[in-house]
């Protein structure tokens, strides 16, 4: 056999190796360039032989040779890679082989006896380092298995954090948009209320003109009173002084009478100054009614302010029912005193309370129930516990329980549509019990009368 | 002629003694005042026999003038003695209703403020005159 013709074997064991070895290390991606060099490995093989064949050289060591150089080759790449740990595997695997073939390669060279002599050693020491590379080889691969694994691991993972990432964004999308929604909303809201705020305001107004409007009549009859007065004392001081002057005339005076007539003239204008501001007072009462409260508590007189109130609500409601007539009975309290109070907003719950008695008797009386006659009272008087109660009572129609739950509800009316507003008493609850820390307390019997109670800290 | 003047106003009193100065004076005419329905028939217990004309407001607190003229109607009902004294009404509400009611309870005069001093002189000076 042709000696040479063994390095041809190991060139296709070589391209065996560099195969397994670009599989097993990924070299086109790891290393492209000694990648490309590989593909000439067969090179220097292939020119040993015709070199050898040209000079006529003829040893059985040109395949290892050869094979020491393919060793070489594959220890300096997998030095260059060492940090990807099968390729370290690798390195240990083939050092015990690398080590035997340079000794191979050598020791003949050097002495042929030594070969000789250590044959059993070398033929065992190649098993060995057989078996060390094989063993390696299979570490080495389990390695590699491993290491994709774990790669494989790492991508599932990396997959499944960009999923969460993409599922994250989408939710931040989703969450700024329901964002700007509400914004949107609460914007709208605040709008809404605002608007709101404003209808109330316009409301209380209007229900405040309403019962301005109850009172227009009323207030025209109390204002009559005094002019009739004024009118009348005026009339009678003319007369006065006509007589003055003709007592004047008389030849014989009689100053007792002169004096008398003075005394009486003098008392009339006070009577038309009284009378003046009597009326004055009402119309001032009444711009104060309809003017927004300023919500200052001054001392103030509910007997007197509950009684001016109870006229202004009955001649109102007398100026658009002509037939209807009601006893009104007064328990006042003489030593009331008076109390902190924002006298044109409690006037306003008065007047409320009043209405709606009225209201409340006038029903009833619509009944023609034989002997029945319409009472409205009105008392006041000091608790134990020193505050002050005006109690509104009324002998009318009382209100039915269902309802009564819900009358300072705000627009809860039973009256017909156009008739109240629903606002009235819901408006009062919060005057006396917001405004004024006090209680505005019903108490009722369907069919026989109603009893409202305004408790005030004294 | 005894006159009672029934009103919530007490101030009618000084307007009724100088109105009727020259009346009361000459002993024509002469005025008690009431301030309230109560009152007046508190008064006509007392006075049983002497008032012969009764002027009285409608609307007054508690008992209103149409209740009194009930009462009094009531009260002198039977023929005498002694003889039911005259009502006259006086409200500020000059309306039909009103006045149809107090004649229906048997007011002998419905008068509407503010009052006609002049007139009512001449109607109170007839009946005293008649009353003489």
């Amino acid at each position: 056999m042709d000696l040479n013709a063994d390095v041809l074997l190991s060139v296709v064991v070589a391209l065996f190796i560099v195969r397994g070895l670009r599989r097993f290390l990924d070299l086109p991606t790891r290393l492209p360039r000694i990648n490309r060099l590989l593909n000439w490995i067969w090179a220097p093989g292939l020119a040993l032989f015709v070199v050898a064949r040209a000079v006529h050289w003829k040893s059985d060591q040109l395949d290892e040779l050869y094979m020491l150089f393919v060793l070489g080759v594959v220890t300096v790449i997998l030095s260059s890679v060492r940090s990807y740990r099968p390729a370290r595997t690798l390195l240990l695997a083939v050092a015990p082989f690398v080590l035997y073939s340079v000794l191979e390669l050598l020791l003949p060279a050097l002495s042929s006896s030594i070969l000789e002599e250590y044959d059993a050693t070398f033929e065992n020491s190649k098993g060995f380092a057989f078996i060390w590379l094989f063993t390696f080889l299979l570490i080495a691969r389990s390695q590699k298995k491993q290491l994709e694994k774990e790669r494989l691991e790492r991508e599932e993972e990396e997959k499944a954090r960009q999923l969460i990432a993409a599922h994250n964004q989408e939710l931040e999308r989703l969450v700024a948009e329901r964002t700007a929604t509400l914004t949107q909303q609460a914007e709208e809201l605040r709008e809404a209320l605002t608007e709101l705020k404003t209808t109330q305001t316009q409301l209380i107004q209007a229900e405040k003109m309403a019962s301005l409007g109850e009172l227009t009549a009323g207030i025209a009859h109390e204002i009559q009173n005094p002019l009739n007065f004024v009118t009348n004392f005026s009339d009678v001081s003319a007369e006065l002084i006509t007589e003055l002057e003709e007592e004047q005339q008389r030849p014989t005076r009689d100053p007792e009478l002169e004096a008398e007539l003075l005394g009486d003239l003098k008392q009339n204008l006070l009577k038309i100054t009284h009378h003046g501001q009597r009326a004055a007072s009402i119309v001032r009462g009444m711009l104060e009614h309809s003017r927004a409260s300023t919500g200052e508590r001054q001392a103030t007189n509910l007997n007197g302010l509950a009684d001016e109130y109870l006229r202004l609500a009955y001649h109102g409601l007398r100026a658009k029912d002509k037939s209807f007539n009601a006893t009104l009975v007064t328990n006042f309290d003489p030593n009331l005193g008076t109390v902190e109070a924002v006298s044109q907003d409690v006037g306003r719950v008065l007047l409320n309370l009043f209405t709606n008695a009225f209201y409340a008797v006038q029903k009833r009386k619509e009944l023609n129930q034989p002997g029945y006659s319409p009472i409205v009272t009105v008392s006041t008087r000091h608790l134990s516990n020193g505050d002050v109660e005006v109690q509104v009572r009324d002998n009318g129609m009382g209100i039915p329980q269902a309802v009564v739950d819900k009358i300072f509800q705000p627009f809860f009316t039973t009256k017909p549509t156009g008739e109240g507003t629903g606002l009235g008493l819901s408006l009062s609850y919060d005057i006396i019990t917001k405004g004024h820390g006090g209680t505005l307390t019903v108490e009722t019997t369907e069919g026989s009368g109603t009893t409202f109670s305004i408790t005030l800290p004294a | 002629m005894k006159i009672l003047v029934v009103d919530d106003e007490t101030d009618v009193r000084t307007l009724f003694e100088q109105r009727f100065r020259r009346e009361i004076r000459s002993g024509v005419l002469s005025f008690s005042f009431a301030y309230s329905g109560e009152e007046a028939l508190t008064y006509l217990h007392e006075h049983a026999s002497e008032v012969v004309l009764i002027l009285s407001d409608i609307n007054m607190p508690g008992m209103s003038g149409l209740e009194l003229l009930k009462h009094i109607k009531q009260e002198y009902a039977a023929p005498p003695p002694p003889a039911s004294p005259l009502v006259m009404m006086i409200t500020a509400y000059g309306d039909t209703e009103s006045r149809e009611q107090a004649l229906a309870l048997g007011a002998n005069d419905f008068l509407t403020k503010p009052v006609d001093f002049a007139a009512l002189k001449d109607k109170l000076l007839v009946l005293a005159s008649h009353e003489n």
